[in-house]
């Protein structure tokens, strides 16, 4: 069984179709890239699969591990084991990184019938996955993301992803702003979390990720669909030619 | 011809007087006949008055509250249990109006401390009470003429608290002052008067408490003098935690020595129509205060913080931060007044007033007002209006919180802005778990109502200017 099972998705956010029939199968330890112009929906594509209500599917249907992912609300697609790393993670003075990742891995242990994580089983685990992203370790008690650099922030998307251990993430432009430092630890961080039972989907703008991050399949999207599928090559192949080529050759896809 | 609640008041005034008939002293009696020929010439404002433009007293005024005796309500260990405070060096419990020695524990203080009942305070007749006697604090500060429910209070007090901490004191547990409303069958009204003297260098936090037993309304008109010696710093708590049936206005009056550092910290969360005065005179050079506070309403609950700060010296430093969260039909009011006076060069004033509307129907009246004498001030002042982010919701919970939870801890966040403004210890964490369940009540109430509200996101910075001369 597929981990991620995508069947010809249509979505559109305030009447306005983005997603136009996308089919897409991920399976569990594989890492497909998705690339793609700008207002290809990409983007769109992250916000549905976390159930994001601004978003409305119209059309299609997503399993994911097996089970109706569109019937989901985001916290329990969230506790079934989907993570999003943001594009611009959000920022929420007064609440700490500490104590919001703490309630966060509660909140998902609670729906899987399992203990509450107290503060003495926590902080070391958090500590010692701080270390692998090379962050200081008194950003825990500073409030989520508030006034954290564009690198800390991408940073701390993927603490977190360490530290709530998805089936499926999703990475949306998390390479988006970094420079080559932060952008080489995101995919130490990232790379540190492959797993043979893990699943991720990468979306990029731009083939400089993929250096870091080797994905198994290459995906382009185009006009809310996906116009050319292969391997590590074709991000190659995009970033020599343009987006232009690519959707060019839509129409000469095999089927 | 005089309505029954005029009537009542009047009532009251007789009593109050034929009660203290035999030991009041000259001066105490003057200040109560000051105090009443003040009321009955001017009545309670409407909102033609500038000060009360945002609320109006309507209810309040026609509603016969009826001063009670003595033992009429009784009120038990088991009642006041709930509003004990752990980890305070003493407390005064009060019952309608009346200090009640079994209810309370001001047996053993810490040294430098002298907490006890105001009436007691003044019949015990000794200057020792205070440098010079409480006669040169009491009415000197809160001004009768100002204000009517001054006047009102200065006339038909009974009794409240009277707290003199002795030159350099450090008391860091802090007093726990209780003033409970318990329904008599009836509308009842009470008026604490509370004074408290920190002396030079002293250091300590005082907490009024106000709180109902049972669901019937009361009027509680507090009013508190404070004065801050040099050097000395005070935190200040005001918690209004009384049923949604009751009328509260308090003020707080305090009288800054040179340098003297006080905090004013007012969480407003029950009551019907809540009116917080706080009136710090910035008297010493280089003196500073904090005027820090909560409010979060539901139902119709109304809530009104009126400050009035007043620099008088120069290099003075004044700082006001209130954050409102309303929903339902709730209204809030923030009213922040600064007088800087001709001497008072140097002034910093600061002025922030943030606040949430969970619902459509939820209101505030947001009105900042200067007056400036000096030439060489700096004053500021913002105010903001949101609702809770659709993206920050979505993202607690792309993280797995459920959409209840993560309202909760948004508001929690909001609240918290003013938490940790509070210097840590037993009040903060009081009012801290008070916050907490409250807002834990907000947030499950409104989860549904806000269900529809969509991505109406944004915060919206309404005013914000700085006047630098």
């Amino acid at each position: 069984m597929a981990l991620l099972e995508i069947q010809n998705l249509h979505a559109s956010v305030n009447g306005h179709e983005i997603l136009k029939g996308l089919d897409l199968t991920v399976n569990a330890g594989e890492v497909h890239s998705i690339m793609g112009p700008n207002g290809s929906g990409k983007s769109t594509l992250a916000a549905v699969l976390a159930r994001r209500e601004t978003y409305e599917v119209t059309q299609g249907r997503v399993l994911f591990d097996g089970k109706d992912l569109l019937e989901m609300d985001p916290e329990e697609a969230a506790c079934e084991g989907l993570f999003l790393a943001f594009q611009y993670p959000v920022e929420i003075p007064g609440i700490s990184n500490a104590y919001f990742l703490r309630s966060a891995m509660n909140a998902v242990r609670k729906y899987h019938g399992e203990d509450e994580l107290d503060a003495m089983d926590f902080l070391p685990l958090y500590k010692e996955r701080m270390k692998l992203l090379e962050m200081d370790e008194q950003l825990m008690n500073r409030s989520v993301n508030e006034g954290f650099s564009g690198g800390e922030k991408k940073r701390n998307e993927i603490l977190q992803m360490a530290m709530l251990e998805p089936k499926l993430a999703i990475l949306d432009e998390t390479d988006s702003g970094l420079d080559i430092d932060a952008l080489r630890i995101v995919a130490n961080g990232v790379n540190a979390m492959r797993s043979p039972k893990r699943g991720f989907l990468v979306i990029t703008h731009y083939q400089r990720l993929l250096n870091y991050i080797a994905p198994d399949f290459v995906h382009v999207l185009v006009d809310g669909k996906i116009a050319r599928s292969g391997g590590p090559e074709l991000a190659l192949e995009l970033e020599a030619k343009g987006y232009g080529w690519a959707e060019e050759n839509e129409q000469v896809l095999p089927a | 011809m005089a309505t029954v609640a005029q009537r009542n008041y009047f009532d009251a005034y007789n009593e109050v007087l034929a009660e203290g008939q035999e030991h009041e002293p000259v001066w105490l009696r003057q200040l109560r006949e000051d105090g009443w020929a003040r009321f009955s010439a001017k009545g309670f404002p409407t909102t033609h008055d500038e000060d009360w433009r945002f609320t109006n007293l309507a209810a309040l005024a026609r509603t016969p509250f009826r001063r009670v005796a003595k033992d009429e309500a009784t009120v038990s260990e088991r009642d006041i249990k709930p509003y004990r405070v752990a980890g305070a060096a003493c407390q005064l419990v009060f019952v309608n109006g009346y200090f009640v020695p079994e209810l309370s524990d001001a047996e053993k203080l810490p040294q430098g401390l002298e907490v006890c009942a105001l009436r007691r305070a003044i019949d015990c007749g000794l200057d020792e009470c205070a440098p010079g006697g409480i006669e040169q604090h009491l009415g000197r500060y809160a001004d009768a003429n100002r204000d009517v429910f001054v006047a009102l209070n200065t006339a038909l007090w009974d009794d409240g608290a009277y707290v003199r901490i002795r030159r350099g004191a450090q008391i860091t547990r802090p007093v726990h002052l209780l003033y409970v409303s318990a329904g008599a069958g009836a509308a009842i009204m009470t008026h604490p008067r509370t004074v408290i003297i920190a002396e030079e260098a002293s250091l300590c936090t005082v907490v009024e408490d106000y709180v109902s037993v049972g669901n019937e309304a009361g009027f509680s008109n507090a009013v508190t003098e404070l004065v801050a010696g040099e050097g000395a710093v005070f935190s200040h708590f005001l918690v209004e935690r009384e049923n949604l049936a009751s009328f509260n206005v308090s003020t707080l009056r305090t009288e800054q020595a040179r340098s003297a550092n006080v905090a004013s910290h007012s969480v407003l969360l029950g009551g019907a129509l809540v009116r917080n005065n706080v009136h710090p005179v910035l008297a010493g050079e280089g003196a500073e205060c904090l005027i820090n506070g909560l409010f979060a309403g539901e139902g119709r609950q109304h809530l009104d913080n009126y400050m009035l700060v007043e620099h008088a010296s120069p290099q003075c430093n004044s700082r006001q931060f209130y954050n409102g969260i309303l929903a339902d039909h709730a209204r809030g009011v923030f009213h922040g007044r600064i007088i800087v006076h001709k001497d008072a060069q140097k002034t910093d004033a600061k002025q922030t007033n943030r606040n949430l509307l969970l619902s459509d129907d939820a209101r505030i009246d947001t009105k900042p007002q200067l007056e400036i004498y000096a030439d060489d001030v700096k004053c500021t002042h913002g105010a903001t209006i949101g609702q809770i982010e659709e993206e920050s919701l979505f993202y607690l919970r792309s993280r797995g919180l459920s959409k209840a939870d993560a309202r909760n801890l948004l508001l929690y966040a909001f609240a918290a802005e003013c938490l940790n403004r509070m210097h840590e210890g037993a009040a903060r964490e009081m009012v801290e778990t008070l916050i907490k369940n409250r807002l834990h009540e907000l947030a499950q109430s409104t989860a549904h109502a806000a269900a529809g509200g969509g991505s109406n996101a944004a915060e919206e910075e309404t005013q914000n200017w700085e006047e630098v001369g």
